[in-house]
């Protein structure tokens, strides 16, 4: 794995702090999910499970056929869609209709895939101004930093993180108390909103049949992003379309259950298209952005193809054992958790981070989570084989290659296998037979040395099992 | 041309032709529970007060615009241009802005009045939602920017939940460019999981059942 | 019985134990000497052409037998879970596959529905928890039977452990490849050990046994673990 990886951890394991922020409110949304997807408050839970899984899996596999309806749908009410091939082309494509429509002010609703294109960045260095609006984006957007968590992004910072963050950024007089931040927040935001030529959001859905998008929120400002400016732009991924408006019975009992263990988010938007004749309100012009970036590279794979089902809920991230260790910001791209760990070297390729799919002990708790049922720790098992496949091709870590390959061989000749392991025992026998501590300086390296940073190591026994069995 | 391009690269990796249809979509079967009207209305009531919303419960449209005096108080308010509301003599609410078809109009009385007053399209009585349809009738920004929300609609069109509402319509798209699906009040647990209520949206929402 | 590697060469007690349950239930547990390992190191670390080899040499040792006990969730998991995925496109080992793994058992499983059991006759008096492997829960959906076993043996108080389900940390070459990440999580489970009030944490899985004790030795405590089989041996 990089330094940069291994650092990021370790910082991460040693900020107690951090450590209790995110255990707890991983370990709050972990709780609330349980709790309104147990047998007696959702009965066909799994059953919504595996159809979501069927739903998601057919309109992935026939993604084309989809896409150009979606496409038809949207312009059939007045709507218009672009395709993009990556970031660059969706700031072309924003920079280009603000200009042509004199637009300098943007108000923007979370959205991962912007995240992912570094939207906001390419807009202001154009000399564009957008704002997130979500309050959690928000705040991280005044500090510079990218989101910890997919739902929760703001969930590493403490009320006094905020506070600074407010006062040195909006120089408004440091006020601790979350309730005074937030109104902060919303009349500053709510100036922008009214003010705002263009609403960005992303969608959570792609509904083909309808031409529509669905937007779900707790906070209004997604609504607002898409009801008060004359323009909105959708930026979408392209696996985001389902078939039919009527999927959303089974996506909607899903999604918010997973995420935040509500029955259904506070606001949930089916938008299609500019603001009908005689509605009095609503967007003059409706663009949906379809965004590639990498996608139609997860798609030849029929097992890592799952990978695009996935609603970004979170649920994989609030019950990982290691996400609620080291936390967002060790993730070295913008999705982090299980599904960060899986779609990121499928998209930056394995080389990016290759000690990313290592770092699981697949205990599987994330696949029992997902919504959509994706396979999570064996699309990992599969990518940390083309890790390797990649590092023989540029003649890397050959000492672990050899070190597997002598296993297997002994696995295989048993003679040789039990004499390899009375050696062991035999070399590292002394002492009481209690677990052991420390050992010599000399046998102190690599695996050993791992192991006994953290925890003792057991004693070798006297004989192995089938000496003794052979003694009977 | 991009879109080209993408397609193109979606249909080689899944093996795909041009103009190639799709196979049917796995079915979704819509279950409507039996649910009667007065389990409906106690399902709702409940829901929604538990995420501390309000529900009454009257049984005359004159009863529904004593209530919605009552709980105005001396606030001010704009009400939307649903029949509804109009069967409820609710226009004529001292302190209640009515008949606004105009955009901007719209948009500086919601950003100054206290109260928006709006019926519904449909409510869902197993989640404590409220289905609004924007329409020349019902504006989106009535139930989004002033800082309070009452909806005022008859039981009659209190649906068990959602797979009611999308066998109901299934193409809401059909007749709206915005269907939206209001649970609660706003709520954002952004700072330390802590809950704050009425971030962007109304934070108080107040729902009357008529009949 | 295939006691597995790492109860071969650490645990023999484990093994022997879990001999002396069968033979006390009227079996004949035979040891065939050729045995090893079931290749899961290889696995998880994504070597599947070793992982592969090694399996290879299992079905060769096991597949006449008329069943195979196994005192590890994970790696009866790989066995019957994970072979067919190393054979996938090789029809004639995967038909071996088929053919042997509803012959094989992870051993608390074999007590409850092979030997029908749930009373072996057992005496511990301790405060116990119970870990659950992860992958005996979640792959082989293992629950319940351990925990009928041990409501069974006398003298001993079950507790359960709050957070339930969760990883001890071991993930094989994880432990050591990510070593901070892997001790941090073993004391996240000492922690809800500690919260038990359990003298004893029992596993079916060896692998988690040597992580768990081992995070509990190098803190100093007296809490002890043992394999279920050694605590169904007690009398």
């Amino acid at each position: 794995m990089s330094r940069a990886f291994q650092q990021q951890i370790h910082n991460t394991l040693a900020d107690a702090r951090l450590q209790e922020a995110i255990y707890t409110a991983t370990g709050r949304l972990k709780d609330s999910r349980r709790a309104v997807i147990a047998d007696s408050v959702l009965p066909d839970y799994q059953e919504l499970r595996t159809q979501a899984n069927l739903l998601k899996q057919h309109a992935i596999d026939n993604l084309d056929y989809y896409l150009e309806q979606f496409q038809g749908s949207v312009e059939a009410h007045g709507g218009r869609v672009t395709w993009c091939k990556d970031g660059t082309e969706v700031a072309d494509f924003v920079l280009s209709l603000a200009k042509q429509r004199g637009a300098r002010l943007i108000v923007k609703s979370k959205s991962m895939t912007t995240e992912e294109i570094d939207l906001n960045e390419r807009l202001e260095h154009h000399g564009l101004e957008s704002v997130e609006t979500d309050l959690g984006e928000y705040i991280l957007q005044l500090a510079h930093e990218r989101p910890y968590h997919i739902v929760a992004p703001a969930l590493h910072k403490t009320r006094y993180d905020v506070a600074n963050i407010l006062t040195e950024r909006l120089h408004a007089p440091h006020d601790t108390i979350i309730e005074n931040q937030t109104a902060l927040a919303r009349s500053v935001l709510r100036q922008k909103f009214l003010a705002a030529d263009i609403g960005i959001t992303g969608a959570n859905f792609l509904v083909a049949d309808s031409g529509a998008i669905v937007l779900v929120e707790n906070e209004g400002n997604a609504r607002l992003t898409t009801s008060a400016p004359k323009i909105h732009i959708a930026v979408a991924g392209i696996e985001k379309v389902i078939p039919r408006a009527q999927d959303l019975a089974v996506f909607l009992k899903l999604l918010a259950r997973s995420a935040t263990g509500q029955l259904l988010s506070v606001y949930t938007s089916f938008l299609s298209g500019p603001r009908r004749p005689g509605e009095i309100d609503g967007p003059d012009e409706f663009h949906v952005v379809l965004l590639d970036n990498g996608r139609t590279r997860l798609l030849p794979n029929r097992e890592r193809r799952q990978s695009l089902y996935c609603i970004r809920c979170g649920a994989c991230l609030n019950t990982c054992p290691v996400y609620r260790k080291i936390g967002g910001h060790s993730f070295p791209w913008v999705y982090s958790g299980p599904i960060g760990a899986i779609i990121t070297p499928q998209f930056m390729g394995p080389a990016h981070e290759p000690g990313l799919p290592f770092a699981s002990s697949l205990c599987g708790a994330c696949a029992e989570v997902c919504p959509v049922k994706i396979d999570i720790p064996k699309i990992l098992l599969d990518l940390r084989s083309e890790v390797h496949k990649t590092e023989a091709q540029a003649g890397k870590n050959r000492l672990e290659k050899f070190v597997f390959r002598a296993f297997a061989w002994l696995m295989r000749h048993p003679r040789a296998y039990e004499i390899a392991g009375r050696l062991a025992a035999l070399s590292s026998s002394s002492g009481d037979g209690g677990w052991i501590r420390r050992v010599p300086a000399l046998l102190n390296v690599g695996p050993l040395r791992a192991w006994l940073s953290q925890r003792d190591l057991p004693p070798p026994p006297a004989r192995s099992f089938r000496q003794l069995w052979r003694r009977r | 041309m991009s879109r080209e391009d993408v397609l193109h690269r979606v249909r080689t990796a899944l093996g795909r032709d041009a103009g190639q249809p799709a196979p049917a979509p796995p079915p979704v079967r819509l279950r409507i529970p039996e649910v009667s009207p007065e389990a409906r209305i106690a399902s709702m009531t409940a829901r929604l007060e538990a995420l501390a919303g309000r529900v009454c419960r009257v049984s005359t449209p004159a009863a529904a615009r004593a209530a919605v005096a009552e709980i105005l108080g001396d606030r001010t308010a704009i009400i939307s241009n649903a029949p509804y509301l109009k069967e409820c003599g609710l226009s004529t609410l001292p302190g209640v802005r009515s008949g606004i078809y105009d955009r901007d109009q719209l948009r500086a009385l919601c950003s100054t009045l206290d109260v928006g007053i709006t019926s519904a399209d449909y409510a869902l009585a197993d989640t404590g939602t409220l289905v609004l349809l924007s329409s020349p009738q019902e504006a989106r920004l009535i139930s989004l920017l002033p800082p309070a929300h009452i909806a005022v609609l008859p039981c009659s069109r209190l649906l068990t939940g959602l797979d009611e509402l999308f066998s109901s319509r299934p193409d809401p798209a059909a007749v709206s460019s915005s269907m939206v699906l209001i649970t609660g009040p706003s709520r954002t647990a952004d700072i330390e999981q802590i809950l704050v209520r009425g971030v962007h949206g109304p934070g108080q929402i107040t729902v009357i059942l008529v009949g | 019985m295939f006691v597995t590697c790492m109860v071969d060469q650490i645990f023999p007690q484990i093994g022997m134990s879990m001999a002396r349950v069968l033979e006390g239930l009227g079996f004949h547990p035979d040891f065939p000497e050729a045995q090893t390992c079931c290749g899961q190191p290889a696995f998880n670390s994504g070597y599947q052409d070793e992982a592969r080899a090694v399996a290879v040499h299992f079905l060769d040792v096991f597949e006449s037998s008329e069943a195979v006990v196994v005192p590890s969730g994970s790696c009866t998991a790989m066995i019957t879970h994970h072979f067919a995925e190393l054979f996938h496109d090789d029809p004639a080992n995967r038909a071996r596959v088929a053919a042997l793994a509803p012959r094989v058992w992870e051993f608390s499983k074999f007590l409850t529905e092979v030997a029908r059991v749930e009373d072996v006759g057992a005496r511990l008096e301790t405060v116990a928890a119970f870990h659950d492997g992860c992958h005996a829960l979640r792959e082989l959906a293992i629950h319940d039977a351990p925990r009928r076993l041990l409501a069974r043996v006398q003298g001993l108080q079950l507790r359960e452990l709050e957070p339930a389900g969760e990883c001890c940390g071991f993930g094989g070459t994880f432990s050591v490849k990510f070593d901070e990440l892997s001790g941090a999580m073993a004391r996240g489970k000492v922690d809800a050990i500690l919260r038990s009030g359990a003298d004893t944490v029992i596993s079916l899985d060896p692998s988690c046994l040597m992580q768990i004790q081992g995070a509990l030795s190098r803190a100093g405590l007296k809490v002890r673990t043992l394999h279920l089989a050694e605590v169904l041996a007690s009398r």
